[in-house]
């Protein structure tokens, strides 16, 4: 962090003012011209928390794509397809069993051995041949859209939130103060959204530390690097492919199940959560976990902010976002040239 | 490849031609006279304006090797604007100027459109292509939605005739049969002649090793940059064409469905050879139009169109990576192998 002050002075002081406007906006009772000029502080708290959860929502579809294709520059273009997959499957366990919570380890179990079979059967027979591997994957992804559209059909699917998490928890952030008793006015937000939200920064911080701290993380990032040479030193690396395989395919199921909390399911919510991932990853760089962390947060604020305060064009907006990003750092925030 | 190739040069241009093409060409002028018209309007104009448009992918994939997800995008650029700067049902947004202010303006702002996008997309390579194009779609599917000003969002423009010149009625079935067949003679033959001139030439050098050519003095980028110029024209005028046809234009013509098949389309006809998008672009309309009665034939229900179009595309992505094509040139290599020698009928 110093070091990159010490490089971008400029920038340095710009982001330190951001964050320093940011949290007194978050923080300070709002006086009577701003709210004339951008509205209630209570829209923009709501939007701020909305998109720092689906920025976390991001993340867990982001990462896993981000992790497959970093490892064996294999673009998963059935990424969304395995989200989707993870959600149904997520949503047939809570309400077969009641229990919310274990259809969590069980969307990710499932969509991680779908993955298996995928790298088994499929990617290992054409290693190396990058273009092929994504035509696969989009041709998988069409017939599992239509098959996944034949079992379920194409009405809206939402996981009921068990009681212990449904109901809006009050936070210690002051919206307003009352006018007549002059007591202040604390937010309400949904519990369901800040817990997963804390869910997703736990499995991040567990992905950065199984990646960075340990061994199989080692061999994973070592693959990254060079995966010919990895194996060329022994490592097993059909094995780690297929790990990676399936914990990134796993996680997507994971994420399924939080959208289908979070949001619905339907058929398109596929294509819609494949390109999200797709611009996270290349607005954050591919590869790179951070950057999908990043990437996700930034993705997940445009979306909200943008939908609360330039309603029309707040998909254009994340979009737009992804093109300037391209224009002047092809390889992404956080990517290596 | 052999080494020495026979002389064919002596020969006249005309005669170079298998008498192939010369037995193909002919069916499809004289179709008119024993087809109806559903099979000219609906199944060969439609072959005809998505092989164009799959030309165009075929030109940057096959030859430049960037798989450009954005043609069918550049051709709903093309068509809306043919709808917003010509005639079309919607008075309040559609200028109205004579089709040849029109057509040439939208052909420009498509090949422009093309430009910033292959501008963007040639920033990174190979496999980023894909993903950039397909955000670049997806940005175009989303934005003409929810734009009423310019694009009329979500009903688009309906209305979109094509001029009456000469007095003809162009989206009559046989006018519109030759029509389309023209356009489509006119791009084959220009990528055809593109793939031997010196930028063509250059542009395959490219794909096969970059830095080499960059050493050798060519400027990479704008050799890849005017290729998605050319390009765009294609998809333009597919684009123009596709409009025509059903005389109107949605943000769904370009949505993520379509941008994908455009694709599938491309790969099943085989990426090495001008001619493949066109086989890909009738074996998908024979599929779309008949599928259904197949299926229901078979008992299954008709809305399963889809999964038979992704396994199909599976499998020959599978096994086949070059497509139909490369499928043809399987078997004619398996058919001349000579079995004691294991080896193909051409020398290896």
């Amino acid at each position: 962090m110093k070091a990159f002050a010490q490089r971008h002075p400029f920038w340095t002081v710009i982001i330190v003012a951001v964050i320093a406007v940011l949290l007194w906006m978050i923080f300070a009772i709002w006086p009577k011209w701003l709210v004339e000029l951008i509205g209630r502080k209570k829209i923009f708290l709501n939007a701020l928390f909305n998109g720092i959860t689906l920025g976390g929502l991001y993340f867990l579809v982001a990462s896993g794509f981000t992790l497959i294709f970093g490892l064996m520059r294999n673009v998963n273009l059935a990424h969304g397809s395995l989200y989707l997959l993870g959600g149904y499957i997520g949503y047939e366990v809570a309400d077969l069993t009641g229990y919310w919570l274990i259809a969590f380890p069980v969307a990710f179990l499932v969509v991680a051995a779908f993955g298996v079979l995928l790298q088994w059967l499929v990617f290992r027979r054409m290693e190396g041949e990058d273009l092929r591997q994504t035509l696969v994957t989009i041709g998988i992804s069409i017939v599992m859209a239509d098959i996944m559209l034949w079992i379920w059909g194409g009405d809206f699917y939402q996981v009921l939130t068990p009681s212990w998490l449904s109901g809006p928890v009050e936070t210690f952030l002051v919206t307003g103060v009352k006018r007549s008793s002059g007591d202040l006015i604390y937010l309400k937000y949904p519990m369901v959204r800040l817990v997963i939200f804390c869910a997703a920064v736990v499995i991040g911080i567990g992905m950065w530390l199984l990646l960075n701290r340990t061994k199989i993380g080692m061999l994973i990032r070592a693959g990254v690097d060079d995966r010919d040479m990895l194996s060329a030193t022994g490592a097993r690396i059909q094995l780690v492919f297929i790990g990676v395989f399936a914990f990134g395919a796993g996680l997507a199921g994971l994420a399924g199940m939080v959208g289908g909390t979070f949001q619905a399911l339907a058929p398109g919510e596929d294509v819609r959560f494949l390109l999200y991932s797709l611009i996270v990853v290349i607005v954050g760089g591919m590869g790179s976990i951070p950057g999908a962390a990043l990437g996700a947060l930034i993705i997940g604020l445009a979306d909200q902010f943008g939908s609360v305060y330039m309603p029309t064009y707040a998909v254009v907006l994340t979009f737009l976002i992804m093109v300037v990003v391209l224009a002047f750092r092809p390889q992404g925030l956080m990517g290596r040239a | 490849m052999a080494l020495v190739e026979p002389q064919k040069n002596d020969l006249m241009m005309v005669e170079r031609i298998p008498a192939q093409y010369y037995v193909l060409g002919l069916l499809l002028l004289v179709m008119p006279a024993f087809a109806n018209d559903f099979v000219l309007r609906s199944i060969f104009g439609w072959t005809f304006y998505l092989g164009i448009i799959a030309l165009s992918l075929m030109f940057l994939a096959g030859y430049g090797g960037m798989v450009s997800l954005v043609q069918m995008t550049i051709a709903g650029v093309g068509g809306y604007m043919v709808a917003i700067f010509g005639t079309s049902a919607i008075e309040t947004i559609s200028l109205g100027w004579p089709w040849y202010v029109a057509i040439p303006i939208a052909l420009i702002i498509a090949v422009l459109f093309g430009t910033i996008a292959g501008w963007l997309a040639v920033r990174t390579e190979g496999i980023y292509t894909i993903m950039i194009t397909l955000a670049i779609a997806a940005a175009f599917f989303y934005f003409t939605r929810q734009n009423y000003v310019v694009f009329n969002g979500f009903s688009g423009f309906n209305g979109v005739l094509p001029p009456k010149l000469f007095g003809v009625d162009w989206q009559a079935a046989v006018p519109f049969y030759y029509l389309t067949l023209f356009w489509a003679v006119v791009c084959f033959l220009a990528v055809l002649y593109l793939s031997r001139a010196p930028f063509g030439l250059a542009l395959q050098g490219i794909r096969d090793n970059p830095r080499r050519m960059a050493a050798l003095g060519f400027n990479v980028t704008a050799h890849r940059v005017a290729a998605y110029a050319f390009a765009a024209l294609l998809a333009g005028i597919g684009g123009i064409l596709l409009t025509w046809q059903s005389a109107q234009i949605s943000p769904g013509t370009a949505g993520i469905g379509p941008v994908i098949d455009v694709l599938v389309v491309a790969v099943i006809g085989g990426l090495r050879h001008p001619i493949g998008p066109f086989i890909g672009a009738f074996i998908y309309v024979i599929l779309k139009t008949f599928a259904i009665d197949a299926l229901i034939a078979v008992g299954l229900a008709a809305d399963r169109f889809q999964l038979l179009i992704g396994i199909g595309f599976l499998v020959i992505v599978y096994w086949s990576p070059d497509g139909i094509l490369g499928l043809w040139d399987k078997i004619r290599t398996a058919r001349t192998k000579d079995p004691l020698l294991d080896r193909g009928g051409e020398a290896p």
